[in-house]
């Protein structure tokens, strides 16, 4: 029975290493108890918000920070706290986004399994910046042992007097909620999330009304992935400045990256944003280059919903704005690697079954285009394909592509669109040919 | 009753956190899930007059989500991750080997009982890849000599 995943961490480099801080002790089994989180530092950062800021000094702070939302928009995480308005007479809501699901990301399962406590802190800095009193974590119903985790550090902080009633004295009241889900991807998407929270089919919401003004039971609401509810307390304990010192001008701190498919390392490390993606995939402290000395074919660099990227475009550096230029997006930080030996459309034909699978049916463009989609790229994967389809698919893309109201469309179409634009030429094989130029048989 | 007094008290306690009853109706789901193995219209209707939502609102929103077994499986129900950093590294073969050692085609059930065999999507084990859950529990870097020390201890245990 695996309670604890058995995932690489480089977090002996982030022991050492002073720029590092939400892996340094996620290799200590000892990290999830209370106590073994004061000892390293833990609530710290807690005590000081509550004992001496004001919320709009916390949003200012983590403003100042340049911390960028780490589930997949990356939206500045301050200006998202201030859009709460602070004029209204009705509760407000904080809610962690542990709904990790997509393909490729494995990071935040990670930090409830082994430093439950740094997200607790995270969410209670948050809640006390934008007024909340009762918080959630919603947890995908598949990670019921990092729900069981977060329920144990909750009472740990509730016995701690870090959550409750006057918590440190100060008259603020927290209270905190470890809600499942049930295995829809859809509920990452903070609408959807907000409709299964609510006891409903997690179908997404037309925004106006944004969650920060009309959110959770129709009251002012902050989604804020678990990554970046965890660097929270970095920022409050060690400055602005310092966060912002680490990575790019732009995309400042660090990110955890997970790192799988055909690499030799697979796991998740924590670097700086700016950290070249090269390196991230042969360094031995890392992926150790590609598995079975094959040759690479193509990354996808911030999970399943990103564009690819091909072998000639990997020295790029792994930033929101440097992989924007580079045609992908930072995404949620799930580097998959293919290699050489990997069919593209069998690849693509694993992917949209999923986009498929996981529509929620509200737009049409989506729920009829993803089952479009994944008829055609079936039937070419099957060696049925007709003269056309790539056309066909291009077609059905673009009639998805900015026309549904939450990113779900998008991001079945992304992954497609870039594969045709790279690997047209196999496509067609498979089409002309009836097989495939590669065949994908990967043993475990 | 199908939910036992325990589970009951569970989705009490459940309920006694939210600020709004209907809340409740996934924990709740989750809680008779994980007693039952499956759902179906008699737990609904149990729950339902244990949280004060109406069957039909409970059924509306179960069917939404595929996590939750909608009829009987076996005591043990495999799921086989087969998306995509899992199938690069083989959950293709994952899922023709376990249907070879079980003797089933997955989406069915051992004549046993024992074993229903399923794909389902990314569980977040991708740096762990292949990875199945069984029941509730992750089994992740599966190997054949892996996946055939699980199933012998499964079967011992059953
Ligand atoms: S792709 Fe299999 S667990 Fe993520």
């Amino acid at each position: 029975m695996t309670f604890y995943s058995p995932v690489i961490t480089n977090a002996k480099e982030a022991a050492d290493n002073e720029k590092l801080h939400l892996f340094k002790y996620v290799e200590d089994p000892d990290q999830p108890k209370v106590e073994t989180y004061e000892s390293h530092g833990g609530y710290q950062a807690w005590r000081k918000v509550l004992s001496t800021m004001s919320p709009a000094e916390v949003i200012d702070e983590v403003k100042k920070s340049g911390l960028r939302g780490r589930g997949g928009a990356g939206f500045p995480t301050g200006v998202k706290w201030g859009f709460v308005p602070n004029d209204s007479t009705k509760p407000h809501y904080l809610i962690c986004n542990a709904d990790e699901s997509e393909p490729g990301t494995c990071k935040d399962r990670v930090l409830m399994e082994r430093d439950p406590h740094g997200i607790i802190e995270g969410m209670g800095i948050g809640a006390y910046a934008v007024g909340c009193h009762l918080m959630f974590i919603y947890i995908r119903g598949e990670f019921g042992h990092c729900a069981e985790m977060m329920e144990k550090a909750k009472e740990e902080a509730y016995a701690r007097g870090h959550l409750g009633k006057n918590i440190y004295d100060s008259g603020y009241d927290l209270d905190m909620i470890v809600h499942t889900g049930g295995g829809a991807y859809i509920c990452g998407e903070e609408t959807s999330l907000l409709n299964s929270l609510e006891g409903e089919r997690g179908m997404s919401r037309i925004r106006p009304p944004f969650p920060a003004i009309a959110g959770l039971y129709a009251c002012p609401t902050i989604v804020n992935n678990v990554e970046s509810l965890a660097t929270v307390p970095h920022v409050i304990n060690r400055g602005a400045e310092w966060y912002s010192s680490l990575g790019t001008e732009k995309s400042t701190g660090t990110k955890i990256f997970s790192l799988s498919g055909h690499v030799n390392r697979p796991g998740n490390y924590e670097v700086e944003l700016g950290f070249s993606l090269k390196k991230l995939i042969y360094d031995p402290a890392y992926g150790n280059g590609i598995r079975g000395d094959r040759k690479l074919k193509g990354v996808i660099p911030g999970g399943s919903s990103t564009p690819f990227l091909t072998p000639d475009m990997i020295d790029v550096k792994l930033d929101y704005e440097s992989l924007v230029e580079a045609g992908s997006m930072l995404g949620s930080g799930a580097v998959i690697v293919f290699n050489e030996d990997t069919c593209i459309v069998w690849a693509l034909k694993k992917l949209i079954h999923f986009y498929r699978h996981e529509s929620c049916g509200k737009c049409t463009p989506c729920r009829e285009g993803t089952g479009w989609l994944e008829k055609i790229i079936s039937r070419i994967e099957a060696g049925q394909g007709r003269p056309g389809d790539i056309e066909k698919i291009e077609e059905i893309c673009e009639n998805i592509m900015g026309h549904t109201v939450c990113p779900l469309g998008d991001a079945a179409v992304m992954p497609i669109q870039s594969a045709i634009k790279h690997w047209r030429d196999e496509w067609q094989y498979h089409i002309d040919q009836k097989k495939c130029l590669v065949k994908s048989e990967f043993a475990f | 009753m199908i939910l036992t007094p325990e589970s009951i008290q569970r989705i009490k306690d459940k309920l006694a956190q939210y600020p709004q009853r209907k809340s409740a109706v996934l924990p709740a789901l989750t809680v008779a899930y994980r007693q039952v193995g499956h759902l179906n219209d008699d737990v609904y209707r149990e729950i339902s007059q244990i949280i004060g939502v109406p069957t039909l609102e409970i059924a509306e929103a179960a069917t939404f989500y595929t996590m939750f077994p909608k009829q009987p499986v076996g005591k043990y129900l495999i799921q086989v991750c087969h998306n995509i950093s899992c199938s690069l590294l083989g959950a293709d073969s994952l899922v023709a080997y376990l249907e070879d050692k079980l003797g089933i085609k997955k989406g069915d059930t051992t004549p046993d009982g024992l074993f229903t065999l399923i794909c389902v999507e990314c569980l977040g084990s991708c740096a762990t890849a292949p990875m199945m859950q069984i029941n509730h529990d992750y089994y992740e870097n599966l190997t054949p000599e892996k996946v055939d020390a699980i199933l012998q201890q499964l079967r011992s245990e059953a």
